[in-house]
């Protein structure tokens, strides 16, 4: 039993840092009903932004305020740059948009700061907590946890933000309706920009988090399709269920690795593994077919 | 008439508006005074839409000058009519569809919020009691629209009248100076359009709000309007009360063919 429970809690944890790309998703689409393909591309500008001014010699603080800069400018330029140009444009555009600027990225960051893969340390060890895993005799990574802690953190800070602010009502406006946003007197222009700081943020806790585990190379732009099982369960509007949604996936993925292969070797033999690499999709596509909103999503009914 | 109509308040001077090599809009001027219901007609395709978008900042014509309260507009962002105290509705309903009407009706007061980011995300200082009033003034729009028993409710599940009185109280709610109705009754039936003419003229005369509005019903226009200006293909074709109006040969002609 202890081992499900370890399976399980090391699932959980490592959902969360699914759930930490799923939310710069969810921002962006809240605001502005766009799917933004690019924020894989920004999870790893971001992570090089760090890791770039770690290696010029900045201490850690210094890089990453350095890099929420980038970021901040970044979702600045891009509003000014790209998005203006496409007020009230359908919402297919805009996602069009996003693929040209993911590829922008994936090509300019390497440029400035360098494409081979690098570690990034920041000072919290991957390694099993002693008191647990001499007490209940789990593994469980101090690593993940003050991911899943920094996570729950962000998560919260940002329900508060869509639900209780000007700006939060502001932003749900504009993702409603552009014109009526405008007719209201809302400043389309610094909603989205302000919206893709906050995105570039997100995608800066997430580079650094993955970027630590994982290095920092190309890959991390991958880490945007591991959203994507997450969005499609938690509903692309929701941030509590980004995190909901991250947590099924991360737990559900490990468990069915653990236990699946075992079941299927005795009926069918051979040999099953990776089971991990493809749960996470099928349970999407189960999900899209019984509730394609999501757990959270808003419910649309069109009139005919 | 027992009210009392004001200064010009908007005064549009020889305003052409193009888009690429469309003349949506030639030449045309007229102005609005303060506390009067102002009518723009016009058959489909006559530049009523275009006129409106004009006066609401989000078309810059290409010459012509635009007014407001004396002072001459510079070009200017969308989004600061509503700061200028102009509030509109659209054609085509323009709600926040996800939201319940009351949600909606509060966006109407975002201009007016002073809180900045932090007081309401701690929720401290200025922002609860800033947000209760807001709530108070949202309250009144709403017993005086009437539409006290579908607050809660969101607005893609109202039936199409409903939805667009929540439009005007969300326009209300801004407290307007200007208020801009694009075809506020098109297709409600009898007993929704006799509820907006009703809600229109209270609008104007118990708070004395200034209306602009388009209409393509002839009898509502003619009823509720003090002034008609009649545009056709883009160009003014008449203007002045709806008896003169009415009796206008370029009018008649613009609205029942020529040869008639």
């Amino acid at each position: 039993m202890n081992f499900f429970f370890e399976v399980l809690i090391g699932g959980l944890l490592s959902g969360v840092m699914y759930a930490l790309v799923a939310l710069g998703f969810v921002l962006i689409y809240k605001a502005s009903g766009v799917f933004n393909f690019a924020q894989g591309a920004m999870v790893y500008l971001a992570a090089l932004s760090v890791v770039g001014c770690l290696e010029k010699g900045a201490p850690l603080w210094l890089a990453i305020i350095l890099a929420f800069a980038i970021m901040t400018l970044f979702g600045i330029a891009t509003e000014k740059f790209v998005l203006r140009k496409l007020v009230n444009q359908p919402p297919i555009t805009l996602f069009m948009a996003t693929i040209g600027l993911a590829f922008f990225i994936e090509g300019l960051a390497p440029m400035v700061f360098g494409s081979e893969p690098r570690a990034l340390e920041l000072g919290i060890v991957d390694e099993p907590i002693p008191y647990i895993l001499d007490n209940w005799n789990m593994v469980i990574s101090k690593f993940d946890l003050v991911a899943a802690g920094v996570a729950s953190l962000l998560v919260a800070a940002l329900a508060l933000f869509f639900q209780y602010t000007r700006i939060g009502r502001a932003l749900r406006a504009v993702a409603d309706d552009h014109q009526a946003a405008l007719s209201i007197g809302i400043p389309l222009q610094n909603i989205w920009a302000i919206v893709w700081g906050v995105a570039g943020f997100v995608a800066l806790v997430a580079g650094m988090m993955w970027g630590a585990r994982n290095g920092v190379q190309f890959a991390l732009t991958f880490t945007a399709l591991k959203a994507l099982p997450v969005l499609i369960l938690g509903g692309f509007t929701s941030v509590p269920g980004a995190i909901v949604g991250g947590l099924i996936i991360g737990a559900s993925e490990k468990l069915a690795e653990i236990y699946i292969p075992p079941v299927m070797q005795d009926l069918f033999g051979g040999n099953f593994g990776g089971i991990e690499g493809w749960f996470p999709y099928v349970l999407a596509l189960l999900f899209l077919l019984v509730r394609p909103e999501g757990l959270f999503g808003e419910k649309h009914i069109d009139r005919v | 008439m027992s009210k009392k109509i004001g200064d010009v308040i908007l005064d549009l001077q020889n305003i052409s508006l193009r888009f690429g090599g469309v003349k949506a809009l030639t030449d045309i001027s007229f102005n609005v005074r303060e506390h009067e219901i102002r009518a723009i007609i016009g058959p489909n395709g006559a530049g009523k839409s275009s006129m409106l978008n004009v006066i609401n900042g989000v078309y810059h014509p290409q010459e012509g000058k635009v007014f407001f309260r004396g002072a001459e507009r510079k070009k200017m962002e969308p989004h600061m009519a509503a700061h200028q105290n102009i509030a509109r509705t659209f054609q085509n309903i323009a709600l926040f569809k996800g939201m319940t009407v009351l949600d909606n009706i509060m966006t109407g007061r975002i201009t007016k919020m002073k809180a900045n980011f932090i007081e309401h995300a701690l929720w401290f200082g200025r922002a609860k009691k800033e947000e209760l009033e807001h709530r108070k003034v949202v309250e009144e729009v709403i017993d005086f629209l009437e539409i006290q028993h579908i607050r809660k409710t969101p607005v893609n599940r109202l039936p199409y009248g409903l939805q667009k009185r929540v439009e005007l109280a969300r326009a209300l709610a801004a407290e307007p100076t200007m208020l801009l109705l694009d075809e506020p009754m098109a297709g409600m039936n009898v007993e929704e359009k006799q509820d907006m003419c009703r809600f229109i003229l209270d609008v104007n005369d118990q708070f004395g709000t200034t209306i602009v509005l388009i209409e393509h019903d002839m009898g509502v226009v003619m009823d509720i309007s003090d002034r008609v200006v009649v545009l056709d293909y883009g160009k003014k074709i008449g203007d002045g009360e709806p008896d003169e109006v009415k009796n206008n040969e370029d009018v008649i002609k613009a609205y029942l063919g020529a040869g008639h």
